[in-house]
């Protein structure tokens, strides 16, 4: 099964975070940090240099989902997700020589379509890159997430990509604070000690078009920005994970992930983001992520229904897929997709390494 | 009368082999002869054949590998390089392009195509993927390697042996090596940055691939870059194998004339031997031998000797081609532009399908002995046959066969035209003229038997006649060699001399220029003019696109005597110069128009971005050595049909001697490499010694081809030695000493061969008429006077006496060793 292996080779080395492996895989690379600078949980995260490149990291990303309603009620979907990954820890360099290789994902979902396409560019020549502003500005070929402020609170941001058979360019503006998960955006990813520096914007308001198979459709809802970067390398017994994102009835987001361990001792944890910003960590021992159904994708077995439980909060849902179909066929593959709680949440899944 | 032994048939089969086998003890020269002609004949036939194995293999590793072609492309329109920063601009407007920049190096002694690529923004399935993110890297180095100072580059397995370098050698100024198949033959593959690096050419790339599958509305690539830019088709692939065609066919007729000739000798060895060995079968199938084991003994025995002979042939056969490969290569190099390897790398297929070869060589060569052995009659008496009967019926037999083949021959020629039919001319011409030359010199005999005075002479004349028969095959390879020889010769001979004469005129510039860009071409136009000591500048815009199909070349002109005076012309309509300056007119290659069949005042229409331009062929001129077609084309025409035409090029006519410094002063002055810079002594040396070695494989083959029909005259006279014991020994027994005999032998062979020689001529000035007037314009499209060299006709004639004197030296020494007790026994009645 070559694409389970495709996965395996990705995940050797792993990673704890979502996306991680995968921008660590796309470059072929080790993954130890040496030569690179770790996360320093005294250092607090200042806006917007932060919303800008670290170079000095080896990996990094900004990553958008949107849940989207178009003017018929029927909902819909969209990921951009721009990664950077530096290929020697030289800063420094320029031109052609330049150390960063960049990595995008976009697609779009709807009920009965999954569309989805990939960049690949190298830093340093005008390809791709990001620049913290304002004004804010990240892109990748003709990809792009520009405007006033990446946290959304000045001119509307636009966000834009395509592919085969899709495109879409929406507009972006927060009505929240941003989220610092972890300890004021240091966010522990392993029982070893493996962190990153990891900050959300889940409350922007999105409008725009989607394009779907030539047929154009004006949507509105809701967005979500990750921003994450780190150097260090993670558990090599970890086999895929699987995240959460999602906006309850209540007003209040919540963030979960599980990140599998072979022997099953899986590492568990969250964020509870209440609507005025504060961020309080959600504890492992508080959370249950349970599969209920699996459906075969792209020839393998993924679960497609979800019971997700916070104790403490009084979160019990079982989240169901838009289209359990939301297969990225991309280099390094993984499911992506919007989902819907029967008590009402919101929000996307991501789910790898099946 | 059956005989029987406990054990049955195997035992039997057993003792039928060893008493056969025991005929080659007491005959070693036969078995060195069967040897030595199946050994030639595998030898010169596998080895032609690893050479076109070897070629074309590397053709077909090229068109797998990463070349940076197959795509449409975006360049400047002025041809030159352009900043690196329109590659960011067009790619963030949508635009799926990726950079290209190239250049050559000079390494120890070859030039070296050095390519730099961007694999990440490469379109995927070009080659390259290994190297994309995520790709699987190229087993000594991860992607990432490839992609950072100090870089990697990537070489062919052939080209690193060629220049010496091994994997994770940095040879300056390139990167380290990395010995992939990834990369096409003759280039240094490399990241873009290595490459500008190497190139001396930081922030320029040259053009930009065009991803397939883009979408409709792109902004227009020029407004986005600020750059004039032109969307250029994939240049045309050019197809080295059609493109080699003619030349693998060349060495193919070769190894092919050379296996003739190798079965020629074995057919004669095994013929001989069986006639030897008719006493001895007979008595094995009194013995109660069955006929069919007799003929599997026979069969057994042969495939013995042919696998031993063929193996060694084999090996012979590798080493030719090991010897003449680099040659091989530097021709394809020059001539096609195509790369072969410079070392052999065969696979067990070459080897299992050579020894094939051989074996059924062997079987077609006795196929007729084996058939007699199989039918041979349990009891039958000895019956020498009378020889003039068997002869004359022989002679007949060789003459029907040889008026089938003309005839065969001829019926292919009319039916089948083009360059097959023109090697299928040359074989029947051959073939034809083998077949008759026993008849021929039996009535050449026949006349000097009538004219002989005295006992010694008249026997001398019969005894010449009587020898044919066993001389025929060796005299026939003899035959075809020399013919082979004179053809060749004088085609090759004829081509040197016209080609040298056509290089004096066609390189009638002093020095060659190509600028970088067409600010530099601008500035340099500046420059030349206002300088004393250039007599003209003359600028030559250059396109490329098919016309008719074909991949042609478009040269602009400028209007110049110094032009007009010196360009050859083969044909032309009268003010040809004037009509093509005036932009109606061009003059074409002698290629173009025999490919499109244009003659002088056809209308020619080349497709251009503006439209179809209908010219009227106003010369035509040879340009030997170019696969692709050309045409000759006013400059400002050129222009105004192709705007992005490249403007880069000039010739430049200057006072004797003056050039060398006005190259140093232009190196000084603008930085102008040798790449783009070069005079007319260069190219023409560096021209002739493209020709010389493009015949340097020719000529090798040729003189093998006269060393195995040499081969074949020795072992049959060899052969023919003892058998010969009965017709001398009368002679000894009337008073002639030894001596005389020996020297009676000695010129009777001499004279043999001087009279093939004779034949051989007339056949080689026809083999050579068909070389330049059929084969050369259907296989490389230009046709060469033809020149005839008697010198040289001479020298072979002599060759082909001394050839035979030589082979027929040791057999006339033994006769004139041969003690007087063994003439005398010939008369004991053996026989």
């Amino acid at each position: 099964m070559p694409t389970r292996r495709a996965a395996l080779r990705l995940l050797a080395g792993a990673c704890a975070a979502p996306g991680f492996a995968r921008a660590q895989g796309f470059a072929g690379l080790g993954s130890d940090a040496q030569g690179y600078a770790v996360p320093d949980p005294r250092r607090a995260l200042v806006f917007p240099t932060d919303h800008g490149p670290h170079p000095r990291f080896r990996i990094e990303w900004w990553y958008i989902t949107a849940n989207l309603t178009g003017p018929d009620g029927a909902v819909y979907g969209i990921q951009w997700t721009l990664f950077r990954q530096a290929i020697a820890p030289d800063p420094q360099a320029t031109g052609w020589g330049a150390s960063d290789l960049w990595l995008a994902h976009g697609a779009v979902t709807s009920a009965g379509a999954h569309r989805s396409a990939e960049q690949f560019a190298r830093g340093g020549v005008g390809q791709a890159g990001v620049v913290a502003g304002p004004p804010f500005a990240a892109y990748i070929d003709d990809w792009a997430l520009a405007g006033g402020d990446l946290a959304g609170h000045g001119a509307p941001l636009t966000l834009t990509a395509n592919g085969p058979r899709f495109s879409y360019a929406l507009t972006l503006s927060a009505d929240g604070p941003l989220a610092l998960h972890g300890d004021g955006g240091f966010s522990v990813k392993s029982d070893r000690g493996q962190a990153s520096r990891y900050y959300s914007q889940p409350w922007y308001q999105a409008a725009g078009q989607i394009t779907i198979d030539g047929a154009d459709t004006a949507v509105t809802g809701r967005a979500w920005l990750d921003r994450e970067w780190s150097s260090q390398p993670l558990a090599a017994d970890q086999d895929g994970w699987d995240w959460f994102s999602l906006r309850l009835p209540s007003g209040a987001a919540l963030m979960l992930f599980r990140l599998r361990h072979t022997d099953g001792g899986h590492f568990l944890s969250g964020s509870w983001i209440a609507p005025d910003g504060t961020t309080e960590v959600v504890l492992a021992a508080d959370i249950a992520l349970t599969p209920l159904a699996h459906a075969e994708v792209a020839g393998r077995m993924v679960p497609t229904r979800w019971r997700i439980e916070v104790r403490s909060r009084g979160v019990d849902q079982v989240l169901t897929p838009l289209n359990q179909d939301a297969w990225m066929d991309t280099s390094f593959a993984y499911w992506e997709g919007p989902v819907q709680g029967d008590a009402g949440a919101i929000g996307y899944l991501e789910m790898t390494g099946y | 009368m059956t005989l029987r032994r406990p054990g049955g048939a195997a035992p039997a089969f057993r003792t039928t082999l060893t008493t056969l086998l025991s005929h080659w003890t007491r005959r070693p020269s036969q078995l060195l002869a069967l040897i030595v002609g199946l050994m030639s004949a595998t030898a010169l036939w596998s080895g032609v054949q690893a050479l076109n194995a070897e070629a074309r293999g590397s053709y077909a590793r090229a068109a797998n590998s990463f070349a940076g072609g197959g795509l449409p492309m975006l360049t400047a329109a002025d041809g030159g390089a352009m900043s690196e920063a329109a590659f960011g601009a067009l790619r963030r407007a949508g635009w799926k392009v990726s950079p290209i920049v190239e250049g050559w190096v000079e390494l120890h002694g070859r030039r070296l195509r050095v390519l730099g690529v961007d694999p990440v923004s490469l379109p995927r399935g070009m080659g390259l993927d290994a190297l994309a993110p995520g790709g699987a890297g190229t087993g000594d180095g991860t992607p990432a390697d490839f992609l950072r100072p100090p870089w990697r580059m990537l070489i062919a397995p052939e080209t690193a042996a060629e220049i010496g370098v091994t994997a994770g050698d940095a040879i300056a100024p390139l990167p380290a090596a990395i010995v992939s198949p990834l990369a096409g033959p003759g280039i240094a593959l490399m990241d873009i940055g290595a490459a500008q690096a190497v190139l001396g050419r930081p922030g320029q790339i040259d053009r930009l691939l065009i991803a397939p599958g883009l979408r409709a509305d792109l902004p227009d690539p020029s407004a986005v870059t600020g750059i004039a830019l032109i969307n250029r088709p994939p240049p045309a692939r050019a197809d080295l194998d059609a493109l080699t065609e003619s030349f693998h066919l060349n060495l193919t007729a070769f190894g092919m004339l050379s296996f003739l000739v190798g079965l020629f000798i074995v057919h004669a060895a095994i013929g001989l031997a069986f006639e030897q060995r008719l006493p001895l079968m007979r008595t094995l199938r009194a013995a109660g031998i069955a006929a069919g084991a007799l003929a599997l003994a026979l069969g057994v025995e042969l495939l013995g000797i042919a696998v031993v002979a063929g193996a060694a042939g084999l090996a012979a056969g590798y080493a030719i081609a090991g010897a003449l490969l680099p040659d091989v290569a530097a021709t394809l190099r020059g001539l096609y532009g195509a790369e072969a390897p410079d070392a052999l790398s065969l696979s067990p297929w070459w080897w299992a399908a050579g020894l094939g070869m051989t074996l059924a060589g062997a079987a077609a060569a006795s196929g007729g002995a084996i058939w007699r052995a199989a039918r041979l009659p349990a009891l039958s008496v000895a019956q020498p046959e009378a020889w003039r009967t068997a002869q004359l019926r022989a002679l007949r037999r060789q003459r029907i066969a040889a008026v089938a083949v003309a005839a065969a021959a001829g019926l292919f020629w009319a039916v089948a035209p083009g360059l097959l039919a023109g090697f299928a001319l040359m074989a029947g011409l051959m073939l034809t003229a083998a077949l008759t030359l026993p008849s021929v010199l039996a009535v050449v005999l026949a006349f000097g038997a009538r004219r002989a005075r005295g006992p010694v002479s008249g026997w001398a004349w019969a005894d010449a006649r009587q020898q044919i028969s066993g001389l025929s095959l060796a005299l026939m390879a003899l035959l075809l060699a020399l013919a082979t020889n004179v053809g060749v010769g004088s085609m090759v001979q004829g081509f040197r001399d016209v080609f040298h004469g056509w290089l004096d005129h066609r390189l009638s510039a002093d020095i060659y220029l190509r600028a970088e860009d067409a600010g530099q071409a601008d500035r340099l136009a500046i420059w030349l003019s206002a300088r004393g000591d250039v007599i003209a500048v003359l600028p030559r815009w250059t396109a490329e696109g098919p016309v008719g199909g074909w991949p042609t070349e478009l040269n602009g002109f400028t209007d110049h005597p110094k032009l007009r005076a010196t360009w050859p012309l083969i044909a032309q309509i009268p003010d040809a110069w004037a009509l093509s300056a005036s932009g109606a007119g061009a003059l074409v290659s002698e290629q173009l128009s025999r490919r499109l069949n244009l003659s002088l005042g056809d209308l020619v229409s080349v497709p251009t971005p503006t439209g179809e331009w209908a010219l009227t062929v106003a010369g035509i001129y040879a340009d030997y050595g170019n696969p692709k077609g050309q045409m000759l084309v006013a400059n400002r025409a050129l222009a105004a049909h192709w705007p992005g035409a490249e403007r880069l090029r000039f010739g430049l006519h200057v006072p004797p001697g003056t050039a060398p410094g006005l190259m140093a002063a232009l190196r000084d002055d603008f930085g102008l490499s040798n790449d783009q810079m070069i005079d007319q002594a260069t190219i023409k040396g560096q021209s002739r010694a493209i020709f010389e070695r493009t015949f340097t494989v020719t000529s090798a083959l040729n003189a093998l081809t006269l060393g195995v029909a040499g081969a074949a005259l020795l072992t049959a006279l060899l052969t023919l030695g003892a058998a010969r014991l009965p017709q001398t020994a009368p002679l000894w027994a009337m008073g002639l000493p030894r001596r005389q005999i020996a020297m009676l032998e000695l010129s009777r062979t001499t004279a043999l061969a001087l009279m093939t020689a004779v034949v051989a001529i007339p056949l080689g000035i026809a083999l050579a008429w068909i070389l330049v007037a059929v084969v050369n314009p259907e296989a490389f499209g230009w046709r060469l006077p033809l020149r005839l060299y008697p010198m040289d006709w001479l020298v072979l004639a002599g060759m082909s006496a001394l050839t035979a004197l030589l082979a027929s030296l040791p057999s006339a020494w033994r006769l004139a060793r041969t003690p007087p007790a063994r003439l005398l026994a010939t008369f004991a009645g053996e026989r």
